[in-house]
């Protein structure tokens, strides 16, 4: 029962990142692009999650924890360099 | 208790499927960045509260990516936000108000070339 | 759970957006798709039992490279003054 409301779950968020990357083949701006590739990673956190819960292993958490961190900051980078105040 | 949480899972990837759907339909830049980092943020915390549901002794390290998670993303809306109203990218048709543009004491601190 | 489905997906998204990273035109655009590959490379790791080898590509495919091609595209355009500025921002904006 468990196993199979996961897999749902799996399946939404597989079906959440598709359709983000509609908006990014799309997109007018760059920002557009920043904010689709913002939703993308912070997706996966979630993803990585519930594949720990599968897998039963805890150190997937960590690759979780790294994913948020660096993609915090490559979007503050990001920013910084529109606004030429890097 | 394990069915409780993978429920709250469940509702948790339902919330960020809402949130790519109003990426795309969103008129705006702002409309989207708005959709992209809320939503986005109410369904991995409730993803993850759902795990410390299921998984119990993981407590520590997902308490500790929820707290994460609920400090950076608000943070990085904020710039995005800021930087694309300074590089002037145009607003929709629908925008009745422009606070920032109206207010005396944003004025002062308006971004400069530098 | 078969994690066969998850993978070819995965795969697709990934060649999609290295297309993306070899044919658009802007800069930005190409560095954020190269970014974007590492993070989905990092799940396909994941994938495959290899959690360190995921933290190492997460950390310098998808964090560090991009900062670093950032650093440089900005030292770049600082370079050359008024003449290119003007064209870089409607390059940007558009």
């Amino acid at each position: 029962m468990v196993n199979t409301i996961l897999i749902v779950a799996v399946a939404i968020i597989l079906l959440s990142i598709g359709l983000t990357m509609i908006r990014f083949v799309k997109g007018k701006t760059s920002v557009d692009r920043v904010i689709a590739f913002d939703v993308m990673s912070i997706a996966s956190i979630a993803l990585i999650g519930i594949l720990a819960y599968v897998t039963q292993r805890i150190i997937y958490l960590d690759v979780a924890i790294v994913y948020g961190l660096l993609g915090f900051l490559a979007v503050i980078i990001i920013a910084k360099y529109l606004e030429k105040s890097l | 208790m394990e069915l409780l949480g993978a429920i709250i899972t469940l509702m948790g990837s339902f919330v960020l499927l809402v949130a790519s759907i109003g990426l795309i339909r969103m008129p705006d830049v702002y409309n989207r960045l708005q959709v992209g980092t809320k939503a986005t943020t109410l369904g991995t915390i409730l993803s993850l509260i759902g795990l410390v549901f299921l998984m119990p002794g993981w407590w520590g390290k997902l308490i500790l990516l929820i707290f994460f998670v609920m400090m950076t993303n608000p943070v990085s809306s904020h710039v995005l936000a800021r930087a694309s109203y300074f590089i002037k990218i145009p607003f929709t048709d629908r925008t009745v108000v422009d606070k920032l543009k109206v207010s005396t004491k944003a004025q002062k601190v308006e971004y400069e070339e530098k | 759970m078969d994690f066969k489905i998850i993978s070819a997906l995965l795969g697709i998204i990934m060649l999609a957006m290295s297309f993306i990273a070899i044919y658009h035109k802007k800069m930005i655009v190409a560095v954020i798709a190269t970014g974007a590959v590492g993070l989905f490379a990092s799940i396909m790791y994941l994938f495959l039992a290899a959690p360190d080898v995921a933290m190492t590509e997460a950390a310098i495919g998808s964090g560090l490279s991009t900062i670093i091609f950032f650093y440089v595209l900005n030292r770049i355009r600082s370079n050359d003054k008024e003449g290119r500025e003007s064209d870089e921002i409607d390059e940007v904006i558009k």
